[in-house]
């Protein structure tokens, strides 16, 4: 498999050192690898703290900045950050008013949270709240799953808490907040390629040239089923469907709608399938307040995409509006 | 009767180091084909950084020994494999205490005290198709070979005789925890990578205190 890359061991310290470069805004602890706001702890402010594997760039560490994250931890490729990375940024980022934790529901992920946030209890001096996301209706949330992963909503959610912790909502509203906006949004995705994990070199799956997986994860996790690839139309039905079935009603409040390329998908089939979006939710009687399209949280080259749907009431829509600078989101600045 | 030393027990750090970089690519392929394609390197990275730690700073008793190891997985390997190999590490030598060796009471105590870490850290139950499905039945082989009477040697070499079938009745096994339960059905006919890590780690237990 061809990759431009130094060798699979540097991945994601090459790409760190690059984010540090192309971004002096941002500070990058490198024996940590954590990506920070260079302007250092604001007083008074929520810290945000998110992470995950690496591989989904832009998410996380090109969503540090004003109005959003302000720290970030990068693990290995599709693997989650250590509890000492964790610890590493939630002590750099507290501000004195705690630290919010949003993690992905992964089981790795969430394990690797939970020791940092016993380590900082043990510490004793930074309160830490922690949401988990998980709005992928792909998997069922049962007992006999690790449940729903964390996917498309946790850019919406970072985008929308971070407005709000800059306006200087404490911790226990940040954290309500973000349970909010996971309680109100679903996401369906789907594939038509393999990603390659550097270190492994190969694909993680095979798909035929006619197929594709529909209900992918962000790390090539197969998903509901696997089917013969049709017009665009009739794939965006199937990826809309499920999540207008599952969506919360919450009053009839309209939507933010995602849609997300994986990484190899173009922004020219990202439009095509958004239209295709809209026209659904038009018929469903789902009004679309705001929308993003684009690739915010990816699977390496995976080519494929999201859909994402947020029910958004007033306040929510003002914090989407809020300005955003950082190297994945701006506007507002 | 012969105890499991802190020799022994440090040569059992490194021989499960040398057996995952050996297995490193099958772990690795098991992983493919239900989780994310990463246990193999990942365990890799995490057990040489073990034996560095052990090579740069010798420790002087089993807790300590232990205690650096599992900080130094929960550090270095990530996933859900860090945090659940490095409380079993963390709990082993917390339970062993600062002692120099462990007879084969001690010993079946410290391991299981590191199984019930794994337990409480990953929520998984036997038949989830994880890890605990060889620990948790080896550690009993184990514990009914001290119960007769064996050393620790023998006790252990009780544990890893079963290691092999253990993980591979996973193959059946439908995922109820960790990433591969995302497949649901379709995650049975094929061994679960932690198990097969965990086989690797019964074995070289027996192996390192095998020996002279």
């Amino acid at each position: 498999m061809k990759k431009l890359i130094n060798s699979p061991e540097r991945v994601v310290t090459d790409a760190l050192a690059g984010m540090a470069a192309a971004h002096p805004e941002l500070t990058v602890d490198h024996e940590n690898r954590v990506v920070l706001r260079a302007s250092g702890a604001v007083q008074g402010k929520v810290g945000l703290v998110s992470g995950g594997g690496s591989g989904h760039e832009p998410m996380h560490g090109g969503f540090v900045g004003l109005g959003m994250l302000d720290a970030a931890c990068a693990g290995e490729v599709f693997t989650s950050p250590t509890p000492d990375q964790m610890q590493a940024a939630t002590l750099a980022v507290d501000g004195g008013a705690g630290v919010l934790h949003i993690v992905k529901n992964y089981t790795g992920d969430v394990m690797n949270f939970e020791m940092a946030a016993e380590l900082a209890a043990a510490e004793g001096d930074v309160e830490v709240r922690s949401v988990v996301v998980d709005d992928d209706v792909a998997v069922q949330d049962s007992l006999y799953t690790a449940g729903r992963r964390g996917v498309g909503a946790t850019v919406l959610l970072e985008k929308v808490v971070g407005a709000a912790a800059e306006e200087r909502r404490d911790l226990a509203a940040c954290e309500e907040l973000a349970k909010k906006v996971n309680g109100n949004a679903r996401s369906m995705g789907m594939a038509l390629t393999s990603c390659v994990v550097p270190a492994a070199g190969t694909p993680t799956f095979e798909l035929a040239d006619d197929e594709f997986e529909l209900g992918i994860g962000i790390h090539g996790e197969p998903g509901r089923d696997r089917r013969k690839l049709g017009p665009l139309s009739e794939v965006a039905q199937l990826l809309v469907e499920p999540v207008l079935h599952d969506l919360p009603d919450a009053d009839g409040a309209p939507v933010i709608a995602f849609v997300n390329s994986m990484g190899g998908t173009p922004l020219i089939e990202l439009y095509g399938l958004y239209a295709e979006v809209a026209a659904i939710c038009e018929k469903a009687g789902v009004q679309i307040a705001r929308s993003l399209v684009g690739p915010y949280i990816t699977s390496l080259e995976m080519a494929g995409a999201s859909v994402t749907l947020l029910r958004a009431d007033d306040d929510v829509l003002r914090l989407w509006d809020a300005p955003v600078s950082t190297p994945g989101l701006r506007w507002g600045v | 009767m012969s105890d499991a030393t802190l020799a022994g027990l440090l040569d059992w750090l490194r021989r499960f180091a040398a057996a995952v970089a050996e297995e490193e690519t099958h772990l690795t392929e098991l992983d493919q084909k239900i989780g994310d394609g990463d246990h193999g390197s990942n365990m890799r990275r995490g057990t040489a950084a073990v034996v560095a730690a052990l090579d740069a700073d010798a420790p002087e008793d089993v807790k300590a020994a232990f205690t650096q190891a599992g900080m130094t997985l929960v550090k270095t390997v990530g996933g859900a494999s860090g945090p659940l190999y490095g409380t079993f590490m963390l709990r082993l030598g917390t339970t062993a205490g600062a002692v120099d060796a462990l007879d084969a009471a001690g010993l079946a105590a410290a391991l299981r005290a590191g199984l019930d870490g794994v337990v409480q850290r990953g929520r998984a139950e036997r038949g989830d198709k994880t890890m605990v499905d060889v620990l948790a039945p080896g550690l009993d082989a184990l514990d009914e070979a001290v119960a007769a009477g064996a050393d620790a040697a023998a006790a252990a070499r009780a544990a890893a005789d079963g290691a092999p079938g253990l993980r591979d009745a996973t193959a059946p096994l439908v995922a109820r925890k960790g990433r591969a339960s995302y497949l649901g059905e379709r995650s049975a006919g094929h061994v679960d990578p932690g198990s097969a890590s965990t086989t690797l780690l019964l074995q070289t237990l027996a192996d390192a205190l095998g020996e002279p």
